[in-house]
């Protein structure tokens, strides 16, 4: 059911109702939204808190997925094919500093590419309520 | 004998944690900046005057943050200082102890009391979250809720019995509720208090014009400028149960910096309004916070 939701949400968010959604643009579209992934993962890379977490994974993998998925929290005209948000951290055991590092990151990204706060805030807004799914610990 | 009861809880809520490995990893700091607020007046998490439902510190759900506090508010005839210490235990609980002196300076004299003539308060403190998020529930309207007392134990009982006030000790009971509206950068918050405090206790607690508890009303909300600076204003209702002056609502307007999980610093202009023979009680208040 839970699943269904956040797929629906996914869904939601996919529609071309939100291919104009300024925080799309705001983000700096697709181009913008690819070198906030890039400098995140950068960070999280960089970070003794998580590092750790992707030390099994297909980093290009993970970057291509956030990319994606990125661009259509944000309401661009992507198609986020990855697994769900559950899936992909079952068995990661996250706590809920970890998540809070993996925030603390995107913001430092954020900053980075000089995104102004209050459009960073309106993205965070909309990751924000992934604590529920990601942090199973 | 209360400071005697806190001391063991908090020891026992350390102990407790020490199972693990290390103690001091229990500190996990792990918590967004300046989502444990600062440490309001009476030394709970919070804004200035108002209270929020925020654990203080920022120790996770995991783990556990403590601070401590000075705080000064410098009238044209009176100055109140605070100094606190708090814990907040796994994101759920919050512990805390603080000291109010409020001098009189001339007041004092002219009142026969003496010049600088000082009301102490011992005030210990407890909140519980009772639900929500207010960071993380983005994608819902419930606040984060939190219930909490603070127990005041004044120093001038026969000044306070000459004044009008019924009790030198007295217990506040409240439920607070805390919402970000991150989109909108801006926090909000909302406390429903129950009380029978002359002037947050300093002037004791009931009065000859009215003895029982009344519900008074603190809002406050916080614009981000960024994730270290916060600009807001906050409102506090009081009652007003005493003859010999009328006790009136406070207010402030705020700017607050974190330098770091470690430290923040909080300025405001605070007024108080009437206390006693003296109008218009409106001043610069400072506030320190130090902590984990």
């Amino acid at each position: 059911m839970k699943k269904a939701i956040i797929f629906a949400a996914f869904a939601l968010f996919a529609s071309p109702a939100f291919a104009d959604d300024p925080l799309y643009t705001d983000l700096g579209g697709k181009d913008g939204i690819d070198r906030l992934v890039e400098a995140s993962v950068d960070n999280y890379l960089a970070d003794a808190r998580i590092k750790d977490v992707f030390a099994e994974s297909n980093m290009d993998r993970v970057r291509a997925e956030l990319k994606d998925q990125f661009c259509v929290v944000a309401g661009g005209p992507c198609t986020y094919t990855g697994h769900s948000m559950e899936e992909t951290h079952k068995g990661l055991h996250l706590a809920n500093a970890n998540f809070n590092a993996l925030v603390e990151d995107l913001q430092a990204a954020m900053d980075k590419l000089s995104i102004p706060f209050p459009v960073q805030n309106r993205f965070l807004a909309r990751l924000a309520p992934m604590q529920h799914q990601v942090v199973t610990k | 004998m209360r400071s005697i009861l806190l001391g063991t809880a908090l020891a026992a809520g350390l102990l407790a944690t020490s199972a693990q490995a290390d103690p001091w990893d229990m500190f996990d700091g792990g918590k967004l900046l300046a989502t444990g607020g600062v440490s309001q007046v009476e030394g709970a998490g919070g804004g200035g005057l108002a209270n929020w439902a925020l654990i203080t510190g920022y120790g996770t759900r995991d783990g556990i943050g403590g601070n401590v506090h000075y705080t000064g508010v410098f009238l044209p005839d009176y100055n109140l200082q605070s100094a606190g210490v708090a814990v907040g235990l796994f994101d759920r609980v919050e512990l805390s102890y603080a000291w109010q002196g409020f001098d009189t300076q001339d007041v004092g004299a002219a009142l026969g009391l003496g010049k600088g003539y000082t009301f102490h308060q011992n005030i210990f403190g407890a909140k519980v979250k009772l639900v929500g998020d207010a960071v993380y529930d983005q994608d819902q309207w419930l606040p984060q809720i939190s219930v909490g007392l603070q127990h005041k134990e004044n120093d001038r009982g026969p000044v306070i019995a000459f004044v009008g006030g019924k009790a030198s000790t007295g217990t506040d009971y409240y439920v607070s509720a805390s919402k970000l509206f991150l989109e909108q950068s801006l926090l909000v918050n909302t406390t429903l208090r129950f009380t029978k405090a002359n002037q947050f206790g300093i002037l004791g607690f009931g009065g000859d014009k009215h003895n029982d508890y009344s519900a008074q009303f603190e809002g406050s909300a916080a614009y981000l400028f960024s994730k270290r600076f916060a600009v807001g204003a906050e409102l506090r209702t009081k009652p007003s149960n005493l003859s010999i002056a009328k006790e009136q609502d406070a207010w402030d307007i705020f700017a607050a910096y974190f330098f770091s999980k470690n430290l923040s610093a909080t300025l405001a202009y605070a007024d108080l309004g009437n206390i006693v023979i003296k109008n218009h009680q409106g001043g610069a208040y400072l506030s320190l916070q130090a902590g984990l």
